[in-house]
C-alpha cells in the first residue's frame, strides 16, 4: 500500500514535470515577426475570426434542434428540409453580442424579424450566398483578412469573397446603396474607427431573422488589445427600424499558426441546385 | 470625349514629371516599389496581332488612326436610336450572346478602352511580344483532341439544359474575361485595386469582387486544392514583383488551357501613372510553346464599386425557365400536330 502510494507520488511529479516542461516550451513553429505598427497606427492585417455564435442569433440563446421547425406529435420536430442534418442541424447556445441583450425594435420591425425567423429557410440570404453585410461579415464563421498599409485598408472576407475597401478619404454620400456598404475610416488614437452607410435592405444581422432598413448606419470600432486580438464594437442606427441605437461588442482572433491563409468559400456555386435545379431539363430526383 | 482625353494626356505628362523628381514618393516605407492604387488594364490593342500586320510597333500615324477609328465608332453608335426603327426579326437575328439575337447592352454600357497599348514608350500592335509573331502558339495534338471531344459534347446535349452548361460569368462564378493572366475584357469594366502589404499583395477586379490574395515568399498549396483563379505566390526580383499562379480549376481555362495552366505575371512601377504588367502562359498540355504578352496599367482616378453579380442573377434562372417553356410550347405544339 505504502509502496503503490509511493509509485503514485513518483508518476504524479513526472506527470507534472512532464507537464510543465511542455507547458514551458517554445511554440515549435511560428509567424514571422509582425511589425506592431504600419505608418505610425496599430498593424491589422492579419487573418481575423470572431469565435461565437452571433451568427445564429446575436442575442442571448440556448441550444436546439434547428433553426426551422414543423408541428410534431409531441413538440416542434425540425423542418423535413433539415432534418436530415441532424445533430449537425442544431443550434449552438451561445451569449449574447448586444450590450443589454435587447435589440430595440420598433413594433413594426419586430414583427417582420418573427416572420424572417419563421421563414428562415425561404428569407436567410446566407442560404443563397447572398452577400453578409456589415456587420454580420465580421462574425460569421469564416476568418477575413484585413490588408492594411500606409495608403489603404482593405477587408477580404472567405465566405462569399465578400470585400470591404475602406476609404481614408471620405468620398462623399455612397451614390448608390450597396449590400456590403460604403465604408470610410478615420483613426481615433489607436482606434480604427470605420463609419457604414449606403446599405440595401436586403442583408441580416444573423439566422434569426435580425433585420435592417437602407437607412441603417454602423459605425465599427476596432481597437487592438493585443499584438493577436481586437476588440470590435459596432454602434447600429436605424431610426426606421429601431427606436434607438444600440451596440455589439466582441473580441477577434487572429490567426497565429504559422501556415494561416485566407481560403476560399466562393458558394455562388454551391447553391446552384438549391436556387436553379428546378429548371434543369431533368431535374434530380428530390 | 475627345477634351477629356486631351486633358487627362496633359495630367499624365505633369504628374509624371512629379514623379520623376521624387521617385522616393512610388516606394512603400519599406522600400519596395508601390504598385497601390486603381488600375485600368483596357486598350483597344488585341492580345494577338492582326494577320496583316507585321510589326509589333505601331507608327504615330498608324496608333492615332486607330484610336480615331474608336471614337469615330463610338460616336456613330451613341447616336439616338431611331424610333420608328421596326422590331427584331422574329426569333432573332441569328447571332449568338448578349448583343445578338433581340439586343444586349448597346455602347452607352460598354468600356472596351480608346487608346492604344503604349510599353517602353513604343505604341503597340498586340498584347502578345513572344513568340515574334504577336500571335498565340498553336494547340498541341492532345489540346486539339480535348477542344473536339469539348465541342462533340457541347453538340450532344442543349446549351440550356442546365446551369453548369452556362458560362462561368454568366453564372457569376468569374467576371467576363481572364482573371489570371490579367488580360483586358475588351466589354467593359475592366477595373483593378492593389493592396500591398510587406508579407500579401491583393488584386482585386471590380467585377465579381474577386481578390486574389498573393502570398508573399510562400509556397503552393497542396495539388488537389484547386481555387478560382489558380493558387498566386509572389516574390520580388528587384524592383520587379514576381507572381507564380498554378492550382487552377479544371472548368477555368485560358485560351483552351487545362488545370496545368502555369501564369509568371511580372509587375514593374514605372512611372506614377503606369503599371508595366507582363505575363508567360506556360502549359506543354495545351501550348506548342510557352507565350508572353506586355499591358500597359493606366491609374485611374475613380472610385470602385460593388458588383454584386449572384445577387441580382435573375438572368440565369430566366435563361433556363425560358428553355423549358419553349420545350412546352414545342411539345404542345408536336401533340395537336
Amino acid at each position: 500500500m505504502v509502496r503503490a502510494g509511493r509509485d503514485l507520488v513518483v508518476a504524479l511529479c513526472t506527470a507534472i514535470a512532464v507537464a510543465t516542461a511542455f507547458w514551458t516550451a517554445p511554440p515549435v513553429e511560428t509567424q514571422t515577426a509582425r511589425p506592431a505598427r504600419v505608418a505610425g497606427k496599430p498593424n491589422l492585417n492579419g487573418i481575423w475570426q470572431a469565435l461565437n455564435t452571433a451568427n445564429y442569433d446575436i442575442l442571448s440563446h440556448p441550444a436546439k434542434a434547428a433553426l426551422a421547425f414543423r408541428p410534431g406529435p409531441v413538440v416542434p420536430v425540425p423542418a423535413a428540409a433539415v432534418v436530415a442534418f441532424g445533430a449537425v442541424g442544431a443550434v449552438p447556445a451561445g451569449v449574447g453580442i448586444v450590450e443589454g441583450d435587447e435589440i430595440p425594435y420598433l413594433p413594426e420591425a419586430k414583427k417582420k424579424q418573427l416572420e424572417n425567423q419563421a421563414n428562415w429557410l425561404d428569407r436567410d440570404p446566407e442560404i443563397k450566398c447572398y452577400l453578409p453585410g456589415v456587420p454580420r461579415a465580421n462574425y460569421m464563421p469564416f476568418p477575413f483578412q484585413i490588408l492594411h498599409s500606409d495608403k489603404a485598408v482593405f477587408f477580404a472576407y472567405e465566405y462569399a469573397g465578400a470585400v470591404r475597401n475602406v476609404y481614408l478619404k471620405d468620398p462623399g454620400p455612397a451614390p448608390v446603396d450597396s449590400w456590403m456598404g460604403q465604408s470610410v475610416g478615420t483613426w481615433e488614437g489607436d482606434t480604427f474607427v470605420v463609419t457604414v452607410t449606403g446599405f440595401n435592405d436586403q442583408s441580416w444581422f444573423d439566422r434569426a431573422g435580425n433585420h435592417h432598413s437602407d437607412q441603417l448606419k454602423v459605425v465599427e470600432r476596432y481597437t487592438p488589445s493585443g499584438p493577436d486580438h481586437l476588440w470590435y464594437e459596432a454602434t447600429i442606427e436605424d431610426p426606421q427600424t429601431f427606436s434607438r441605437p444600440w451596440k455589439i461588442r466582441m473580441p477577434l482572433y487572429r490567426h497565429i499558426n504559422p501556415d494561416a491563409r485566407l481560403n476560399q468559400f466562393k458558394c455562388v456555386e454551391f447553391v446552384e441546385e438549391l436556387m436553379y435545379g428546378k429548371y434543369r431539363k431533368t431535374p434530380v430526383s428530390p | 470625349m475627345r477634351k477629356l482625353i486631351a486633358l487627362t494626356f496633359a495630367a499624365l505628362a505633369a504628374t509624371t514629371v512629379v514623379a520623376q523628381e521624387n521617385p522616393a514618393a512610388l516606394r512603400t516605407p519599406d522600400g519596395t516599389p508601390d504598385l497601390q492604387g486603381i488600375w485600368s488594364n483596357a486598350t483597344i490593342t488585341p492580345l494577338e496581332r492582326l494577320q496583316n500586320v507585321t510589326s509589333l510597333v505601331l507608327s504615330d500615324e498608324e496608333a492615332a488612326r486607330m484610336e480615331r477609328a474608336t471614337l469615330e465608332r463610338r460616336e456613330r453608335l451613341n447616336q439616338p436610336s431611331d424610333p420608328d426603327r421596326p422590331a427584331p426579326p422574329k426569333g432573332g437575328d441569328g447571332s449568338t450572346g448578349a448583343a445578338g439575337n433581340v439586343g444586349g447592352y448597346n455602347d452607352f454600357w460598354l468600356d472596351r478602352g480608346d487608346r492604344v497599348a503604349v510599353v517602353d514608350g513604343q505604341r503597340r500592335s498586340s498584347l502578345i511580344i513572344d513568340p515574334p509573331n504577336g500571335r498565340i502558339p498553336p494547340l498541341t495534338d492532345e489540346a486539339r483532341a480535348r477542344q473536339q471531344a469539348r465541342l462533340k459534347l457541347a453538340a450532344g446535349r442543349g446549351q440550356y439544359d442546365h446551369p453548369e452548361y452556362r458560362p462561368l460569368a454568366e453564372r457569376c462564378l468569374l467576371s467576363f474575361g481572364p482573371t489570371t493572366p490579367l488580360v483586358p475584357n475588351y466589354f467593359y469594366n475592366n477595373n483593378i485595386q492593389i493592396v500591398q502589404t510587406p508579407d500579401h499583395v491583393m488584386i482585386l477586379m471590380e467585377m465579381v469582387h474577386d481578390a486574389r490574395i498573393i502570398r508573399m515568399n510562400a509556397t503552393h498549396v497542396p495539388k488537389h486544392i484547386r481555387p478560382w483563379m489558380g493558387d498566386s505566390i509572389g516574390r520580388w526580383e528587384g524592383d520587379t514583383l514576381v507572381v507564380d499562379t498554378t492550382n487552377f480549376p479544371p472548368q477555368q481555362n485560358f485560351r483552351g488551357s487545362s488545370e496545368n495552366l502555369h501564369v509568371v505575371e511580372r509587375f514593374r512601377r514605372v512611372d506614377a501613372n503606369t503599371i508595366n504588367y507582363r505575363f508567360t502562359v506556360d502549359d506543354p498540355t495545351t501550348f506548342t510553346a510557352p507565350f508572353s504578352g506586355e499591358i500597359p496599367f493606366w491609374a485611374l482616378d475613380e472610385q470602385i464599386f460593388e458588383y454584386a453579380c449572384h445577387e441580382g442573377n435573375y438572368a440565369l434562372s430566366n435563361v433556363l425557365s425560358g428553355a423549358r417553356n419553349e420545350e412546352k410550347r414545342l411539345g404542345t405544339k408536336q401533340e395537336k400536330q
